[in-house]
């Protein structure tokens, strides 16, 4: 069934390491959750004290680059579940190229969010660097865009991390077929990946769409 | 190894999530006032919620393992109520 070093020491079966692993991310997760949620409680507290700003702000930002990035997020973590399912198969090329795919996803996604800080930075949006609004409403939408550049910059890193990670996984992707422990450390990278596209949905809801009807 | 693809599931959870996607933009362009905002954040929770059942495979995980997730987003709701509940409530 697995060879020798398939298992660490301290684990006494392969079922075991494989809910080890599972347990363990979402453990891991769980301190991401309120990471990410301490932002966004902050951002729930200024949008109740000033709505009217958070939605000038709102509109201020590129939906169309934030709604092609959601669905390019949403598709990349469809690519990596459908890789898992390869991988139960034992199909090592679906497995490899919906790996690249996710990849190549990831790094679009970074791609067209560093074009949109750049245009950020155009419009003079970056507080502290370039912040230059004027009208009843400048102090609530430099709090947007701090929040703005705070959630989004977290979000790309560990986006980054995401990649790099696969990129490993894409690496040695030939292992699934001989050492049980690839699929299930894959399926670990996997619930990362999906959480990480989790809190750009949330992201999404809070950054791009206040202030659009009005 | 040729005929192997992706299970319907997935492929209904993609459908599903670009579905929402669009619903969410257009009705964000709705002049519903207050509800805009639960609007979203509403689809936000829908698309989250097809992703973590099916994507992350928490509809067919052991209790075990559903409970580690479920306590991430327990202690989630418990900072955001607690956290702003004097917010809210005040005039």
């Amino acid at each position: 069934m697995s060879e020798p070093g398939d298992i660490a020491a301290h684990l006494s079966s392969p079922k075991q390491r494989d809910e080890v692993l599972e347990l363990g991310m979402w453990t891991f997760l769980s301190t991401e959750i309120l990471l990410f949620g301490g932002l966004v409680m902050t951002y729930m507290v200024y949008h109740h004290a000033d709505p009217v700003s958070f939605a000038e702000a709102g509109r201020q930002t590129r939906i169309v680059i934030g709604t092609i990035n959601t669905a390019v997020l949403l598709t990349s973590s469809f690519c990596v579940a459908a890789a898992i399912q390869a991988g139960q198969a034992g199909a090592v090329r679906p497995l490899k190229g919906l790996l690249v795919v996710a990849i190549v996803l990831g790094l679009i996604f970074l791609g067209l969010k560093g074009v949109e800080y750049a245009g950020e930075y155009s419009d003079h949006l970056v507080p502290g660097v370039d912040f230059a609004q004027s009208g009843p409403h400048a102090q609530g939408i430099r709090l947007f865009f701090i929040f703005y550049f705070l959630a989004t910059g977290l979000h790309a890193i560990h986006l980054l991390c995401g990649i790099v990670v696969l990129i490993v996984f894409l690496r040695c992707a030939r292992q699934v077929v001989r050492r049980p422990r690839y699929l299930a450390g894959l399926r670990t990278a996997g619930l990362y990946w999906h959480f990480i596209d989790v809190v750009w949905i949330f992201l999404y809801a809070l950054i791009y769409l206040p202030g659009r009807s009005g | 190894m040729t005929s192997w693809r992706p299970s319907n599931g997935l492929f209904l959870c993609w459908a599903a999530l670009m579905v929402l996607l669009a619903l969410t933009v257009t009705l964000a362009y709705q002049p519903l006032g207050f509800f805009n905002f639960v609007v979203a954040l509403a689809i936000a929770t829908a698309k989250a919620g097809l992703v973590m059942i099916i994507f992350m495979e928490l509809g067919n995980r052991p209790g075990l393992v559903r409970a580690f997730a479920g306590a991430g987003f327990f202690w989630l709701m418990i900072l955001l109520w607690l956290g702003l509940m004097d917010f809210v409530t005040r005039a």
